[in-house]
């Protein structure tokens, strides 16, 4: 908790409230445009302006915003086709559209002030779940009523076998749980920390101890770095493990 | 009042002790990460097609250590 200039106080997890933007607290509907909308929805544009303008040229010698689309484009395709093989490009477009939209909700909600839709469980939760879903309807329909068979472990021994049922199932209907919590949880606590650097140094400073105030903002601007790398990894880790589990429906084990 | 009193320790001590998920995760992420280099150092060709799997693995170890935030945060703001 920091205390701000007119001695309000900021609390750390201020930042992750979904407000109204246009209309009064109390005529919220399910429809209403709130502050989480809004960066999805500069997410996507940013997404569109970049593969748009950077596929508009074609040049053979690519311009700065084509080699970032290209670079993009390519290394998820090669993630795909290095996971799942060459039956999973198919599917290509929908783990690029998952990965450009988690890492650019990741990335703008470093900007100061903005809001970062993926801290939200209800979003990563949504996305994950969607993930779970089109997977298993996939090994379905692929394998039919032999893909319940992933859940029978023909290598182990005879005994073993309805003891790590039991388990495969356990652990494969806790796959969307994890899937989301993982992202939600640390883009949350990311950013939480951040402010409570952040509001240790402005504590500080109000405190009178403004020499030993750099260590909490050497602390913050490590943390920022981080952040970044953060916010890159678990887009990164959620593409790779969507990538996994579709390689799982497809060539089951 | 005092059982309230209580109750609400019982919120806190618990959530703090939700925190030694993070000794775990930090364990597991360690090993991961030394393993991964003591291999790639081992053989450094055969190392960049592996990052993949050493993301996964990360992940996974570090999902554990999620769960224990989970929890310090149900026992903050929902029980």
């Amino acid at each position: 908790m920091a205390a701000g200039e007119d001695g309000s106080f900021i609390h750390p997890m201020d930042q992750f409230l979904v407000k109204p933007l246009f209309i009064s607290e109390g005529n919220t509907g399910l429809l209403t445009i709130t502050n989480s909308t809004l960066w999805m929805a500069i997410s996507v544009a940013a997404i569109a302006l970049l593969t748009i303008t950077g596929t508009r040229g074609r040049a053979l010698v690519p311009t700065r915003t084509q080699s970032v689309a290209e670079l993009l484009y390519g290394f998820v395709r090669q993630t795909v086709q290095d996971v799942v093989g060459d039956e999973g490009i198919k599917y290509f477009p929908y783990i690029f559209t998952l990965f450009t939209f988690i890492l650019f909700c990741n990335m703008l909600g470093m900007i100061p002030g903005s809001f970062t839709p993926t801290s939200h469980i209800a979003v990563t939760g949504v996305m994950a779940l969607t993930v779970f879903v089109t997977v298993t309807v996939i090994a379905f329909v692929k394998h039919g009523t032999h893909f319940l068979m992933f859940f029978w472990p023909m290598e182990a021994p005879g005994w073993l076998r309805p003891i790590l049922c039991v388990i495969e199932i356990i652990s494969y209907f806790v796959r969307p749980i994890s899937h989301s919590v993982r992202l939600g949880a640390n883009m949350l606590a990311g950013h939480a920390v951040l402010k409570v650097f952040a509001g240790l140094f402005a504590m500080m400073l109000a405190g009178g101890l403004g020499a030993l105030a750099v260590l909490p903002l050497a602390g913050m601007v490590g943390l920022t770095a981080l952040e970044f790398l953060v916010a890159f990894i678990q887009a990164y880790v959620f593409m790779i493990l969507t990538c996994v589990y579709l390689n799982d429906a497809l060539h089951m084990h | 009042m005092e059982a309230e009193a209580a109750a609400l320790l019982g919120k806190y001590i618990g959530a703090g002790l939700a925190c030694l998920a993070m000794a775990g995760a930090g364990i597991g992420v360690g090993h991961v990460a030394g393993n991964f280099l003591a291999g790639a150092l081992r053989n450094p060709a055969a190392a960049k097609e592996q990052t993949a799997t050493l993301f996964i693995g990360m992940a996974f170890a570090e999902a554990l250590g999620i769960f224990g935030l989970v929890v310090a945060m149900l026992l903050l703001f929902a029980v």
